[in-house]
Order: structure tokens, then sequence, then C-alpha cells
């Protein structure tokens, strides 16, 4: 009668795709799976949707590149398709190393901010919680600073590295701080790392101002841009935030039964110290992984999971994924727009995701007048 | 025999000791409830049972294991707990709160297979919440919610189940129709049932065994008619009542006394 052991194992893609064959579906239920197909399919069009934007804002920019060129040239790079190129070097180069990393960079850091955001909104049962609420951007913003005022020889690279340093150091400070015995307070987390983060950006402020004719360089970094940006940054980055957002993605269960409170979610089953710790060291690596790079780009990591939310539900096991196409979406469109709206002239990022996405952001609030967390 | 023991635990908060050496056995079929006045440390005995509250001395077995050796994944397959006032997330809905006490027969992979989503109707449909089911549980009173982690307890599929005031918030019908449910899994499916109550009535009328407590210690403990009584409710509870045997079953009914003119306490006791 107790059957511990559940009969068929059905992962998630197995679901997916059962779901996605149109298949009759399961006797009991007459209920829930009927949501569950709607998600299912909007993850696939986000995906989707996510290469469309990629191709087409390959093509965007200010030297004028037509949909047919550039169609040519993506099919030359198959392997086995002869082409006979019509182009000039220069358009390879402009779409391959020019715009390609810098879009891919734009959604690589997107999908993170989008994805750690909605992991700190869930682990602190909050939803004003953002990727940068324990002290990631303060930490980085230093250790960027600091970077930029350091003597010319040793500046190649350092920026970055300092920023990535900074912000893991910052949350390992507040998580050191915070702790009590086994345990994790999540509020003593939270205001420990308003704190720290006070202090640090005391700090900051003073090097700003102290920082003469290096100012606009700092300032432009802290807004978040993605201008010269090239494959070796794509690379970088890459491993931090794929293998972060897959740790994410897996944890979505145990996340959906801890927005109980912690003491149900051990009730059922779950080791809230271990995931707490896991979640919390995933989202923290993949916003510094993020941030190290552009800057702070604010406002993805609270718009793309609160319009997720509203639009599909909180169920985290969508919830997560959509948010991460979500984000990579809305910051390629973002740097687009950054990239050209005032071309040649650059604008940094972030103005464009606060300036685009909180008008829209309060757009939808205004349409779903129910609670929204 | 499944048993749940507790051997001389000691429990509290910090420095502050709630629960001196209490030692009590629970069985299946027969339902055990805790009464006591409020403060009396009901809620924590409870807590202390669900392993996380960590006993100051003294140990807790589920069938011959000491709980504290048990990982929370195997505890949670064995025992469901029904908390006072559970902090429910607002915007999922009552089914996928449910479908929550499936976690525990879950991998970190596994997706819910058709068999938990029977299991969930079945735990919907005994504390009558099916029709709930899509509904956000930030639109449910009080006793909806309450019902909602019974269901949830019950997906759970345990062989414990531990409720703390599962009636608290539950009007008359629905406070018969939980706890009839949970007599029922009690004697026909052989569960180990304890819960605190603190409306007497109740507790005489459905668990097989009581005990009470005061101050921390167990005062009495046995059958309801040994345990209530106008005798140990006044040295207890610190009030007048007047408790006589249930004109249909015999149990303890305890009637309040008001003290309005006229109405002056009789000495009179069962």
């Amino acid at each position: 009668m107790y059957k511990n052991e559940i009969q068929g194992d059905k992962d998630f893609l197995r679901m997916a795709l059962e779901l996605l064959k149109n298949m009759t579906l399961p006797r009991t239920t007459t209920i829930y799976p009927m949501q569950w197909r709607g998600r299912v399919y909007a993850i696939v069009g986000l995906v989707l949707l996510l290469g469309a934007i990629l191709v087409v804002t390959l093509a965007i920019g200010s030297t004028h590149i037509s949909f047919s060129t550039l169609w040519h040239v993506l099919l030359s790079k198959i392997p086995f398709v002869q082409i006979e190129p019509t182009w000039s070097g220069s358009i390879e180069t402009i779409i391959f190393d020019i715009r390609l990393p810098r879009l891919l960079l734009a959604g690589l850091v997107g999908a993170a901010l989008a994805v750690a955001g909605t992991t700190y909104q869930g682990l602190f049962r909050n939803p004003l919680a953002d990727p940068y609420l324990i002290g990631v951007a303060q930490g980085a913003a230093l250790g960027a600073v600091i970077g930029f005022l350091l003597p010319i020889s040793w500046q190649a690279g350092s920026v970055p590295l300092l920023a990535f340093g900074g912000a893991i150091l910052a949350v390992a400070i507040v998580y050191f701080i915070a702790r009590v015995g086994k345990t994790l307070p999540m509020t003593t987390l939270i205001l420990a790392g308003v704190a720290l983060g006070a202090f640090l950006a005391a700090i900051t402020s003073y090097l700003m101002i102290a920082s003469g004719d290096k100012l606009h360089g700092i300032i432009s970094w802290l807004l978040g841009t993605f201008s010269l940006t090239s494959w070796w940054q794509v690379t970088m980055v890459l491993p931090y935030i794929v293998v972060g957002a897959i740790i994410i993605w897996l944890h979505a269960r145990p996340l959906n039964v801890m927005q109980l409170d912690e003491e149900q979610a051990q009730q059922l089953g779950i080791n809230v110290e271990q995931v707490k710790l896991i979640l919390l060291g995933a989202a923290t690596l993949i916003t510094a992984a993020a941030v190290c790079f552009c800057g702070i780009i604010g406002f993805v990591g609270i718009i793309i999971p609160h319009t997720v939310r509203l639009v599909w539900g909180p169920d985290h096991r969508f919830l997560l994924p959509l948010a991460t196409f979500a984000g990579a979406i809305f910051l390629i469109l973002a740097d687009t727009t950054a990239r050209t709206a005032l071309a040649p002239t650059e604008i940094p990022v972030g103005i464009i995701t606060a300036f685009l996405g909180a008008p829209f952001f309060l757009y939808l609030l205004r349409q779903k007048k129910r609670a929204i967390f | 025999m499944l048993n749940l023991r507790l051997n001389k635990v000691s429990l509290g908060y910090g420095k502050r000791t709630v629960l001196y050496d209490i030692s009590l056995e629970a069985r299946p079929g027969e339902m055990l409830g805790i009464i006591g006045p409020n403060g009396s440390g009901k809620s924590t005995l409870i807590r202390g049972m669900t392993g996380l509250l960590q006993p100051i001395s003294g140990q807790i077995f589920l069938d011959g294991k000491d709980i504290v050796n048990l990982n929370r994944q195997d505890l949670a397959r064995l025992m469901a707990v029904v908390p006072q006032n559970p902090v429910l997330p607002e915007l999922f809905t009552a089914f996928e709160v449910v479908l929550m006490g499936r976690t525990p027969h879950l991998g970190l992979l596994r997706y819910e297979g058709e068999d938990d989503l029977f299991i969930v109707q079945k735990a919907m449909e005994a504390t009558q919440t099916l029709d709930l089911a899509e509904r956000r549980v930030g639109e449910l009173s009080g006793g909806e919610r309450q019902r909602l982690t019974i269901a949830r307890a019950l997906a759970q599929k345990p062989k414990v189940i531990l409720m703390d005031e599962p009636t608290a918030n539950l009007d008359i019908n629905y406070q018969i129709e939980t706890l009839n449910l949970a007599r029922h899994l009690c004697h026909r499916q052989e569960l180990i049932v304890v819960t605190t109550l603190h409306d007497l009535n109740l507790a005489a009328q459905y668990c097989d065994r009581l005990v009470m407590l005061s101050n921390g210690k167990v005062y009495s403990h046995g059958s309801p008619n040994m345990v209530i009584n106008s005798r140990t409710i006044k040295e207890v509870y610190g009030a007048e009542v007047y408790v006589y045997p249930h004109p249909v079953n015999e149990l303890p009914a305890t009637l309040i006394i008001s003290d309005k003119e006229g109405n002056k306490p009789s000495r009179k006791t069962s």
C-alpha cells in the first residue's frame, strides 16, 4: 500500500516530449498538466524567439548588412556548403568577430542576471531581492574601480579579474558574518549584505571622487556596457554561467518547496541548509561572472523574473528556464538599442534596461491587478 | 510493529527548557492526543517529534531508530507534519501545494508521474479540497489552507502523522470531518497519529489516549475518562468546568460555567 517507489521514471525531458507529441494525457491529470503543456510550449517558444532575435540583431548596426548577405554568410559557414563569396571580408569580420560575440555576451549576461534574480527572490521569499542584494554589485564595483586606478602597466585584464574577485569576496564575507552555528538565517544575510554593501559603496564613491580623469570610464563601467566585447570574454564567462544555471535549474523543486517556510520544507525532506548554500553559491558565481566584463547592469534581475512570474506562474521548474531565456532576449534587445539608438554614440546598456524595462513592467503591473508574488 | 517512542526527552529553546523528561509511546491504531493549557509545551513536543528541535536530553525513536540519525528525506517518507499556522506561497495553486507532499518520494530529477498525481487527487478528495485545486492559495480561507496542509500530509503517504491543532481554524463540520479522517487513518490504515488539541471535547471524543501537559511535565496520561475530569481541569487549566459523561458514549464532556448571577459553580463532578 505504501508505494514509495514510483514506477515509470518520468524525467522532465520525457514529459515535455510527450506533451509536445500531443499524446493523450494520463487519466488523473484533469487539472494540472494542461498548464504544464502551456508552459512547456512557452519554453520552446522563447528558445526559438531567442534564436530568431540573435540572427536578426546580427544584421542591425552602424554598418548596414542586408539579410540576404547575412543569410549567405551564415550558410557559407556550414561545412560542405559551397557559396561563392560576394561580400567583402570586413563584413565577415563585423558579423563574426564584432557583433556575434557581443550579442552572445549580452545574452549570457541577461540569462545569468535573470536566473540569479529568480533564485534570490525564491531563496529570500522576497520580491525585492535582486542579484545584487547581498553585496555582489558593491564588491564588483569596488574591485573594478581599484582596477581602473591601477598604473597602466598593471591594467591588462585587471578590471574584470578584480571585479569578479571583489564580488565573490563580498558575498563570502556576508555569508560568514550571517552564519549562526550550522544555520544561515536569511534575514541576517540580507541585513549583513546591505550593511557591507553600504560600506563598500562608500569606499568606491571616495575612490571615484579621487579618480580624476578616469571617472568617465568608471561611470560607464558601473552603468554597464558591452562595447569592446570579443570572443575571449564570451569563452571566459560561458562555463560559469552555463554550469551555474544548470545547478540552479536542477534545484527548482527544492526551491518550490522552500516557498513554504524552512520548517515545512525540512518536514518535506528538503535539506534546507544544503540547498541554500548550493543556490547562493551558484547564483553568486554566475552574477559575478556576468558583471565582471560588462559592469553592473541593473533591473534585469528584478524585472524579468517578475514578468515571467506574472505571465506563467510561480513554479520554479518553469520559472527558472523561462526567466533564463527571457533574460537573454531582453538584454540582447536592450544592447542592440544601446548601440544603435544614438549611433555612433553608445548608450550604457544599464540606462536602456531601466528606461525601456521599467515602463513595460509598470504596464504589466497595471494589467494584472492581483498579487504578484 | 512501528512505534514512536520518547525516552526521557527534554526540549527547549536556547537556555530555556520547555519540557522535562517526557516519556511516552505512540502506536498505530491508537490515536494519541496531547492536551494542556497555552504555553504548556504542546507544540514544542510536536516539534521535538519531527526531529527539527534537537532534544536537550533523551532520545526519540521511530521504529527503534533514533530520529537524530535519520536523514530528512527518509524521515519525511515516514512522517508527515501538519503545522499550526503554515506559511503557504500565495501564487501557487492548491494543487501545486498538495503536490509538494510528494517531494520526499522524488529525486532531484524525477518529475511527478501519474501515480503521484493520483495520490494527490485522492488526498484532496479525502480532505474535500479537490474543488479548490486550481485556486491560488492566496485566495483561500484559513480553514481551507488548513485542510490543504492535511491533504499535503496525506500525499506524503506517511506512516506517522503529527498534527498541531489541526482543527484550530475549522468550523464544526470540518472539525468533525478532519478528526474522523485522522481516526480512520489511525484505525483502518494503521497509521500513528499524534495530535495536539485545545478543545477538550474534541480530544475526549476522538483520541484513544490523552497526555495532559502541565508546566512542561506530563500531568496525567491515559484514557480520556482518566485524564479529563473537573479536578484535573481545575488544577491544570485553573478553570471551573462541569464534566459529565457524554449521553451517547459516556466519554467525558466538558461544559463551561459562566459566572453570571445564579450560576454559581457547583462542586458536582463526574
